[in-house]
């Protein structure tokens, strides 16, 4: 149980117990780093022009993981692959094996809809739907066919995403009267409502003031003891604040200086990465002498 | 003016007259417009509201011209406009639907159905009154002229409004809402059903009520479907025989060219009965876009 | 959650979830196809429309001779010694669409320019619902309007015209206002996407609202423009209530628009009003007049949709 913190409400996180847990001993599995991700040379595309290319590195449970580096870099179109949004994309294509629990995200027997229950996903900009807080919360939960008191299930994702205080006298009221960074904290917990594996996260704090920067940041160290969160992020003081690993991208232009192509350049241990980096781009980067 | 002086920027007096004159002229051109408006419509208005009363709201159409009133026609009207309904909302918001949220444009299927939906929007109307007399009254489906062949005629020449006002109102719907439902793992109908088309049903509701506008008043279908002026009955089913407003209107304004000063205050008065309803419904739509318009 | 990722095995791991669909979904492809059976209805509109037209077209032009249609000058298909040359008719159409251009071309585009160059945004405000209201009237009051106001009160009484009580003169400027809202609201739109940095540029050179509108705006929006006219002229030769009530219904292979000249749509109205019997020579006749308006009014609607898309793809 974590502490109660003066502002941040409590937040209860449920740690599944092992069987093998009679001396209270943690077992071996979870001391160990456990990949859930693997990517393997993975490419995309649209149409014909590559926009990230040859990305290899491992996700971990339980770990954040970030992904930095210019504009242009191809890292938020590489997390829209982990959940399969570049799907809704019709000239994308993906190429290079997308592994999640050792099986091909992108198999032929996949249901990308099944994929998505699993990993969630927030948005750079908050994107609550029309409706009041609680239908936006209840809405995972009641399409996907979810068993339990929708009451309860709301207030949890509400309490787990820190948010639950300032509205929970307000439920029924419509979610486009909250702030911004209210709305991306209910957007949140609107994706820890249906109880995912792991929680992708797109620039989540460029559309928001500092305070809930702060907040949202607090949020995501909280929420890793119970989910794996991937974050995209431009403000590398944030990554190197919040992340275990981080990935690094730059970005290449072709001979003809008309496509743009991403390539993760190192991929480490985020305190490595910020204090003694392997490759000289990402010292440069990182260091602000490029932007 | 020269060149030289129009570079530098001073305006001779000339030019500014130039200028006032065009001015003058534009609005000039608007108020004709405009005026024909106003003038029709006191011309209706001095024409028929002697004539319009509660007497010839529930009297039905008479030999005898003081006696007749429009009730046959106005209850025809309803029935039309219901079959009508029900036909352009299912098809129209579901035409919409997949034209919007699973037709993938580059496909030149997709591209043909959207040309010939433009292309109907601006068939002549009488040209579906052929339609639905080859098809409806007559030929394989030979309901004969009743109102469920009327409605459906009426139905299928305002069905591109209402797909095209669909279209519009699901378009409107940002992506980010799409993406945030189906993020979580809706499935593409669970999406559309839940998220989108709610949202869009305003757009919808109105573009409706405009096509019905637009079918409350057309008159040439319903010539050629043969729909009868004679009509001293409401109709009692889709099946009935039947009469409409602007039938009838049509009638009485063939009659008034023999008997010009008994027939033409019963057209005018039913003619300012129809645009009481347009106004109405219009109103409707009015407030309807007003009250419930998302803002993005 | 079925299937959630957190089922414990033996060892207290948790399973990797299986990323199958429980079972294919059947739903989702149901709902795709009734979607489509819809989209569907409207070809079938057209195929409908061409199969009705053409099917007794056929059969009609077994009977008639389709040089004696295409370009006779006698149309007096009903009487005992019929002659099926359907020009008149045509000239009938041609005769009230020029009319009605005539007013509507220089009244919409007057409209259009002064709402997307002059009126301030209060002003657009009360006039634009001004021309939906005009759009808005249903076709049968023109009628009535052109035939009992209009020929006596204005054309015969204000401007001393002598005119037949039914006459094309009055129908051609009625459709004409009718036909305003389209070509003003369509105009207005292609000027509207006119960038505003053009405007500027010659603003800044010294040019006048008069000038810019003209030379800037007016050349910028012509594909617009265009589409517009050819949409209204599209509407005016589909036109039917107003020439059947005011027009009259005497065919006439000249140009006096102060008579009667039957148009191609006039003609359908009038003929079909009779109930012509499945098969008659009467029923035919509406089949073969109707292919001929069916096939003028497409060819200017896939020009005017030609000419819309290529202003939306400039600006946009």
């Amino acid at each position: 149980m974590a502490e109660p913190v003066t502002e941040s409400p409590e937040i209860r996180v449920e740690t599944p117990q092992p069987a093998s847990d009679a001396e209270g001993s943690r077992p071996e599995w979870k001391r160990a780093r456990e990949p859930i991700f693997h990517l393997d040379d993975v490419t995309v595309s649209y149409g014909d022009n590559a926009a990230v290319r040859d990305v290899t590195f491992d996700i971990a449970r339980h770990e954040i993981t970030a992904l930095i580096g210019p504009s242009g870099c191809g890292k938020s179109t590489l997390i829209r692959c982990l959940n399969r949004m570049n799907d809704l994309i019709p000239s994308a294509r993906v190429e290079g094996k997308v592994v999640y629990h050792g099986q091909d995200l992108y198999g032929p027997e996949v249901d990308a809809v099944e994929v998505r229950k699993r990993i969630g996903m927030v948005f750079q900009k908050p994107n609550p739907f029309p409706k009041s807080i609680y239908d936006n919360i209840a809405f995972g939960p009641r399409v996907l066919g979810m068993k339990g008191d929708l009451d309860e299930i709301v207030e949890q994702a509400l309490r787990s995403a820190a948010v639950w205080d300032e509205v929970k006298d307000r439920l029924r009221t419509n979610a486009f009267g909250m702030s911004g960074g209210q709305q991306q904290r209910l957007c949140i917990a609107r994706c820890l409502a249906v109880e995912p594996d792991v929680i992708l996260m797109d620039e989540p704090c460029s559309a928001l003031d500092p305070i809930s920067t702060g907040k949202i940041e607090d949020l995501m160290i909280d929420l890793k003891q119970q989910y794996s969160i991937v974050i995209v992020t431009h403000n590398m003081q944030q990554a190197a604040r919040v992340s275990d690993k981080t990935a690094f991208f730059t970005v290449e232009l072709d001979e003809d200086e008309k496509n743009r192509t991403g390539r993760v350049v190192e991929f480490d241990d985020t305190e490595k990465i910020f204090t003694n980096p392997s490759d000289p781009r990402t010292e440069a980067y990182v260091t602000g002498k490029v932007g | 003016m020269s060149a030289r002086q129009e570079a530098i920027g001073r305006p001779s007096g000339s030019q500014r007259a130039k200028d006032q004159s065009f001015r003058v002229a534009l609005l000039a051109c608007l108020a004709v417009a405009i005026g024909l408006l106003v003038v029709l419509l006191i011309d209706v208005v001095l024409d028929g509201a002697g004539t319009l009363s509660w007497h010839f709201i529930n009297s039905f159409t008479s030999i005898s011209a003081d006696k007749a009133g429009i009730q046959a026609a106005l209850w025809g009207t309803i029935w039309l406009m219901g079959v009508c309904a029900l036909f352009i909302v299912p098809v129209g918001v579901a035409t919409a639907i997949y034209l919007e949220e699973y037709g993938d444009s580059t496909k030149w299927w997709n591209r043909l159905i959207e040309l010939n939906i433009q292309n109907l929007a601006a068939v002549p109307s009488i040209v579906y009154g052929i339609l639905g007399l080859a098809f409806l009254v007559r030929g394989p489906l030979s309901l004969g002229t009743v109102v469920l062949a009327g409605g459906l005629t009426l139905g299928l020449l305002v069905l591109p409004m209402v797909i095209i006002a669909g279209r519009e109102a699901l378009r409107a719907v940002p992506s980010s809402i799409r993406e945030g439902s189906m993020a979580l793992g809706a499935t593409q109908w669970q999406t559309i059903w839940r998220q989108v088309l709610p949202a869009a049903i305003p757009g919808i509701a109105t573009g409706v009520i405009l096509a019905l506008s637009r079918a409350i008043g057309e008159t040439a279908p319903l010539i050629v479907v043969g729909a009868a002026t004679v009509i001293a009955f409401n109709p009692s089913g889709v099946d009935s025989q039947f009469t409409a407003m602007p039938i009838q209107i049509f009638d009485w304004i063939s009659r008034a060219s023999n008997d010009i000063n008994n027939y033409r205050p019963l057209a005018a008065a039913a003619i300012l009965l129809l645009m009481i309803l347009l106004l109405a419904m219009n109103s409707v739509a009015i407030w309807l876009r007003n009250r419930y318009e998302q803002k993005w | 959650m079925e299937a959630a990722s957190t089922a414990a095995a033996a060892d207290g791991r948790p399973e990797a979830p299986s990323l199958r669909a429980a079972r294919r979904r059947y739903g989702e492809d149901l709902i795709k196809g009734v979607l489509v059976l819809a989209a569907l209805i409207s070809l079938l509109t057209t195929a409908g429309i061409v199969y009705a037209l053409l099917k007794e077209t056929i059969v009609f032009f077994g009977d008639v001779g389709i040089g004696e249609f295409l370009f006779g000058t006698k149309w007096t298909p009903l009487f005992g010694s019929a002659s099926f040359g359907v020009l008149p008719l045509v000239a009938g159409t041609f005769a009230t669409t020029f009319i009605a251009l005539l007013v509507a071309i220089p009244l919409g585009l007057a409209a259009a320019i002064y709402l997307s160059e002059y009126a301030r945004p209060r002003v657009r405000k009360t006039i634009k619902p001004m021309l939906e209201l005009l759009a808005g009237v249903p076709t049968i009051v023109f009628g009535y309007f052109a035939l009992t106001f209009f020929t006596p009160e204005i054309l015969r009484s204000f401007f001393n015209l002598h005119v037949a009580i039914f006459n094309a003169l009055a129908a051609g400027i009625i459709i004409g206002f009718l036909i305003i809202p389209i070509v003003a609201s369509i105009s207005e739109d292609s000027m509207r996407s006119v960038p505003q940095a053009l405007r500027e540029g010659a603003f800044g050179l010294g040019a006048s609202k008069f000038q810019v509108s003209l030379r800037v705006v007016f050349p910028a929006a012509l594909s617009g423009i265009v589409a517009s006219v050819v949409l209204a002229m599209s509407r005016a030769v589909g036109e039917t209530m107003v020439v059947l009530i005011a027009g009259g219904q005497q065919p006439q292979w000249g140009i006096d628009v102060g008579k009667s000249m039957e148009t191609l749509t006039a003609f359908i109205g009038a003929t079909a009003k009779g109930d012509a019997a499945t098969g008659s020579i009467a029923y035919k006749t509406i089949f073969a007049v109707g292919t001929t308006l069916f096939v003028i009014t497409l060819v200017m609607n896939l020009i005017s949709i030609r000419f819309v898309r290529k202003y939306r793809q400039v600006y946009e």
